[in-house]
């Protein structure tokens, strides 16, 4: 192995990966047997952190940056001016198993430009995971990212070796993948994933009459939206999420806050600051719909397209529905204590084991961890004292507002700042 | 009153040990303490407890009888804290358990119940925090060796977890602040205790380790590096999931 050439390679192709926001390995069952190298049947671990702050678990690379695409949104579209390399399957094989013997990384998650054509392509990627697992007997985590238009036969072997399949529909409206990225199409996004969403379910039923069923994408699928790129709203965002969720069975989906890398008029110029308070509402969001028992409606609707930008959207929620509320902690069911605004799912299981011994009251509240800077005027508990009184939406907003810290303050300042 | 001074050698089994004897002699006011943090007081009652395999057994389990798996696993994790006084804080939680009837180890209004759970949240965050952070470094006799500097003594509970990982390579990890490591030989863990030269610490040394491990370290440096995506870059965040006092141990954070 030449590793002056395997550097230069990985400069390019790690940097080129680098926008993919995926780097999940969790959710697998892959366990290690007959004493192989790798087991993936933990809930996953972030071996660094890149000085932005994102985990990294997996070796993010693509095989190629050669790309027969020009979507207007990607760095290693076809028309960009860039260094170009291509990894040997051999060589994606090595670097992962030495960077997993040292436990730098949980598995691989590798993505590919298309050259050629999405099946040529295709078979590259799966070729990489057979490699893995049948000839190095790895059972660490593989992710792989489909090749919009690959053929069902291929997605049929890519889920047998890999531990996740994902396409990225990469624009949230259908509107906005048109103007940006002429050559694809929807439908070659959507095919993929129906087939890995039927295969999962045919897996599940065999699984139940043949113990011996080869494992079939058992972390299932994700996706990936950039978002700000093209002009949609928060709501058209989240409903195709909540598309893919409910139709789709997706894992995660994943937004990316664009992050200005061309000089083309469809889109934001460089330099234009990269979205990431919206991004971070937006997952927000996200968790309320998997982990809260929200509906994506009660958030988002026609009367309220976009999520606020200076409260969380569960506390925008709260304020807008004040009637459902004081909720008593002592008393109250599982569904509405995670309604609460400053009770995360970890306090909501905290309170209903600790109410079991005692009535909680503030102290015990506050000990137990609940922010009650937030909660404190949307509960009631064993203590006389009540603190909303007779508040409007707008007093809750500006004492909580008053009384927080947020790490985005300065991007909300409506000041305009004149030197950056 | 007086407290009753139970010394004990610093061993888990000896900490039940101590248990043990507050119920075997009623003792009223106990307090119990390594005999490595001991210094002598005036006013106190000493008594040095002798580490008996069959009483610390004993005192087990009626534990996970009393305060179930999850609930011993809990005490287990916040003894390793190595925190000083952590054992009277479990004491009190084994002296509630023991009282009540029903399991006491979610009655986080307890102020002892709170404060074990609290300590056992922080160990088992460094736990996770060596899974992610051990990086093995290949010597020149095919083994895979890292060392660490944890906080809390966790090479106990990360042992399952590398050998289910790592079953086709020989490994070390060695806690070099309380000198002892963990050798996986290819069938078992064993305790180990070695006579290390300063140097394996550094690791641009090629005494012990083989050719191509520069390299690779090198490769995941660089690797690091162009991952990074500059305009996004926060490094308040990027340090409190890194914090300073691991990176010495970590490749991708060496200078050369």
């Amino acid at each position: 192995m030449s590793f002056e050439r395997i550097k230069e390679k990985l400069n390019i192709l790690a940097d080129a990966a680098k926008y993919d926001v995926s780097c999940s390995s969790s959710g697998s069952n892959r366990t290690n047997k007959n004493k192989g190298l790798g087991d993936a049947s933990s809930s996953g671990i972030c071996h660094t952190y890149t000085e932005d702050g994102r985990c990294v678990s997996l070796l993010k690379i693509l095989l190629t940056n050669h790309c027969i695409f020009d979507c207007a949104y990607c760095v290693t579209r076809k028309s960009n001016d860039i260094k170009r390399a291509a990894f040997k399957v051999q060589e994606v094989v090595d670097l992962t198993i030495n960077f997993y013997r040292r436990n730098y990384i949980e598995g691989l998650f590798l993505s590919s430009g298309i050259f050629k054509n999405a099946d040529y392509t295709m078979e590259r990627l799966v070729a990489v995971a057979k490699k893995l697992r049948l000839e190095e007997n790895f059972n660490g985590y593989i992710h792989l990212k489909s090749i919009p238009g690959a053929s069902d036969e291929l997605m049929r072997e890519a889920g047998l070796y890999a531990d996740r399949l994902s396409v990225n529909i990469e624009i949230p409206t259908e509107k906005g993948l048109k103007l940006l990225a002429p050559d694809k199409n929807r439908a070659d996004f959507i095919k993929p994933m129906l087939k890995v969403k039927n295969e999962i379910i045919q897996y599940k039923s065999e699984k139940k009459l043949i113990k011996s069923t080869p494992k079939y994408a058992p972390a299932g699928q994700s996706t990936q939206m950039i978002i700000g790129a093209t002009g949609e709203n928060d709501m058209q965002i989240m409903y195709t999420s909540n598309h893919f969720y409910k139709h789709f069975n997706l894992k995660r989906v994943y937004y990316s806050g664009y992050v200005p890398i061309s000089n083309d008029s469809r889109l934001p110029q460089i330099g234009s600051a990269v979205p990431m308070l919206r991004e971070n509402r937006l997952y927000q969001t996200d968790w309320l719909l998997r982990f809260y028992g929200f509906n994506i409606e009660e958030i988002l609707n026609a009367s309220h397209q976009n999520l606020d930008l200076d409260i969380d959207p569960k506390l925008g929620w709260a304020l807008r529905n004040l009637h459902e509320f004081p909720v008593d902690v002592n008393t109250a069911d599982k569904r509405m204590l995670a309604r609460v605004p400053g009770l995360g799912m970890r306090s909501v299981h905290k309170i209903l084991n600790a109410r079991r011994f005692n009535k909680l009251n503030w102290e015990h509240l506050k000990k137990i961890g609940v922010a009650l800077n937030r909660a404190q005027y949307f509960i009631v508990c064993a203590s006389n004292q009540f603190e909303r009184r007779d508040l409007t939406p707008e007093h809750i907003k500006g004492l909580i507002l008053q009384n927080s810290k947020s790490k985005y303050t300065s991007m909300l300042s409506t000041q305009m700042s004149l030197f950056n | 009153m007086q407290n009753t001074l139970l010394i004990y050698d610093g061993s888990f089994d000896g900490f039940l040990c101590a248990v043990f004897y507050v119920y075997e002699y009623n003792v009223v006011t106990p307090k119990i303490i390594k005999a490595s943090q001991y210094q002598e007081q005036l006013f106190s009652n000493t008594e040095t407890i002798i580490t008996d395999k069959e009483k610390a057994n004993r005192v087990w389990n009626s534990l996970k009888i009393k305060c179930g798996k999850r609930g011993v696993a809990q005490l287990y994790y916040a003894f390793l804290s190595e925190l000083y006084n952590v054992e009277n804080t479990l004491l009190e939680v084994i002296k509630y358990a023991f009282k009540s009837t029903t399991s006491i180890m979610k009655d986080y209004a307890n102020m002892y119940v709170l404060e074990m759970s609290k300590i056992t949240k922080k160990v088992s965050r460094e736990k996770h925090r060596m899974e992610a952070f051990v990086r093995f470094r290949l010597t020149k006799d095919e083994v895979y060796f890292a060392n660490i500097e944890p906080d809390f003594n966790v090479l106990p509970l990360i042992e399952t977890h590398f050998r289910k990982r790592y079953a086709d390579q020989q490994w070390i990890i060695y806690d070099l602040k309380r000198n002892y490591g963990l050798y996986y030989n290819l069938n078992t863990v064993e305790i180990v205790v070695l006579e290390l030269s300063k140097n394996i610490t550094t690791n641009t040394t090629s005494e012990f380790f083989t050719d191509t491990e520069l390299e690779f370290q090198q490769l995941w440096k660089d690797y690091f590096k162009s991952t990074n995506i500059e305009s996004r870059k926060n490094l308040k965040l990027h340090n409190q999931h890194v914090p300073k006092r691991y990176w010495k141990y970590l490749s991708e954070k060496q200078p050369f």
